[in-house]
């Protein structure tokens, strides 16, 4: 099969599980701020969480942009889903792109291709200000088996997760910045919870608060220092996902203030609504957006394999502008919505409601905070000349 | 020896700018320097910091994590800027 017929069949079905799966459930997920388990329960039997996993591995040997594509289908019907579809991606992409090297690796994503494992992200700490690049918890050796615990105040999914991937420091007299990346397996993971999560908007993602304790083997630490993992990997595809799971949610948002012109002019032959004028400044803004996501999409794509641009100030630059873009275009547009909407947009009960809407759209702008994404950029734009 | 200079100036912008965790002085030239502590924030001031000793500007194809890992990276860059022997 050929990677464009098989892009085009991964969106579809994306599409299919948005439309099938994730929307009729996507007001009882918010509500009760559940796992959207349906929708996870329907991905995985369509075996979309090892997209990434080369085919060789028994994977989809899907791209990083296949994968967004399937956020942004999802985040039309279910930011939540989308999130944590997306969530786990940027794992899976983190150690199909520095773990292959290591024989545990390659068969433990031979094996997540094959059981469909869900991985679960625990970099955010107690005592670091929220800096992903600093850790307090280190990897501890006792003979022959490795120890971390780590007081973290946020782990999505946590306790519907397989496996979690985490930051650590490298060892106990390491310094905070030296870090490496741990997957816990589940045997040898202990959760206690230590904080809730009943927040404004992507509820069903279940970002609970934990003191996670591993145990495992030193083959689960990935041997290439975080730092490289991170800038290479980690931050870029969260960037492009993340952007892509906005994208789709006000691409959402759109649709509805467009359904609800569509119905106003109806009423109206002959006299183009009021509304409708908004409604062009909105879709206006939705085309920037797109441009500005799948811009940054083709510069990762276009950069993939070359490590010394993805570790350049210059992508940095670029991805951390993307995330503050996107994450600020995204209330945006869904408050425009709003407004073309009027109150049956304010209403919970109507069809062009946009409540939901616009809690998950708030939530982007403090996935790792635009004022740290941009304040790095401040600090980079300082030696960076762009020459 | 020019590179005496440089070596002896890394190290001293290094003790005032690099916020490591150990003192710059028990580091070997090849030492890894982010292992010492030095952070990316850390790392864009230590540019700037050197850019100003050595009245320089780091092009952007030096600004890699790599060319700032330990002294002796630090020098090799410095070199090709101030023209010097390594």
């Amino acid at each position: 099969m050929s990677s464009v017929a098989a892009a085009g069949s991964l969106v579809e079905t994306a599409r299919r599980i948005s439309e099938a799966v994730a929307a009729p459930a996507a007001d009882a997920v918010d509500q009760s701020a559940r796992f959207p388990h349906e929708a996870m329960a329907a991905l995985r039997e369509e075996r979309m969480l090892g997209a990434l996993v080369p085919r060789a591995f028994g994977g989809l040997g899907a791209t990083v942009s296949e994968v967004a594509a399937c956020c942004a289908a999802l985040g039309r019907s279910c930011a939540s889903t989308a999130m944590i579809y997306a969530m786990h991606q940027i794992q899976v992409a983190c150690l199909v792109r520095h773990g292959l090297v290591s024989p545990y690796f390659r068969d433990y994503l031979a094996q997540l291709a094959q059981h469909e494992w869900l991985i679960a992200s625990a970099t955010s700490e107690h005592g670091v200000g929220g800096d992903l690049r600093r850790s307090v918890c280190a990897v501890e050796r006792n003979d022959s088996r490795i120890r971390v615990i780590k007081e973290a105040p946020v782990i999505s999914y946590g306790e519907e997760t397989d496996d979690i991937l985490l930051t650590a420091r490298r060892a106990s007299d390491a310094a905070p910045a030296d870090q490496v990346l741990v997957l816990a397996r589940k045997a040898g993971i202990r959760l206690t919870r230590t904080g809730a999560w009943d927040t404004l908007g992507m509820r069903g993602t279940r970002s609970l608060g934990f003191t996670l304790e591993v145990s495992g083997s030193p083959e689960q630490v990935v041997s290439v220092p975080f730092s490289d993992v991170a800038s290479q990997t980690m931050l870029p595809v969260a960037h492009v996902v993340w952007s892509a799971v906005w994208l789709g949610l006000a691409t959402d948002a759109v649709a509805r203030a467009r359904a609800f012109v569509r119905a106003e002019a109806r009423r109206t032959p002959g006299a183009v609504p009021p509304t409708a004028f908004r409604l062009a400044e909105t879709v206006a803004e939705l085309d920037s957006m797109k441009a500005t996501v799948h811009g940054g999409l083709a510069d990762f794509e276009q950069h993939r394999d070359d490590p010394e641009a993805l570790g350049g100030l210059g992508f940095a630059i670029r991805m951390n502008n993307l995330k503050a873009s996107a994450s600020r275009m995204a209330p945006e547009i869904v408050t425009r919505a709003l407004a073309v909407c009027g109150i049956s947009g304010y209403r919970c009960d109507s069809p062009y409601s946009l409540g939901r809407h616009l809690r998950d759209a708030h939530s982007a702008a403090l996935m790792i905070s635009n004022d740290r994404v941009l304040s790095a950029n401040a600090a980079m734009l300082l030696v960076h000349k762009d020459s | 020896m020019m590179s005496d200079k440089i070596t002896d100036g890394i190290r001293g912008v290094l003790r005032d700018f690099g916020r490591l965790a150990v003192d710059v002085s028990t580091l070997a030239d090849q030492s890894n320097l982010y292992e010492a502590g030095l952070t990316s924030h850390g790392s864009v001031t230590l540019m700037l910091a050197l850019e100003d000793q050595f009245n320089v500007e780091f092009p952007d194809r030096m600004l890699r994590r790599e060319a700032f890992a330990s002294i002796a990276a630090i020098r090799t860059s410095l070199a090709q800027l101030v023209g010097a022997d390594v």
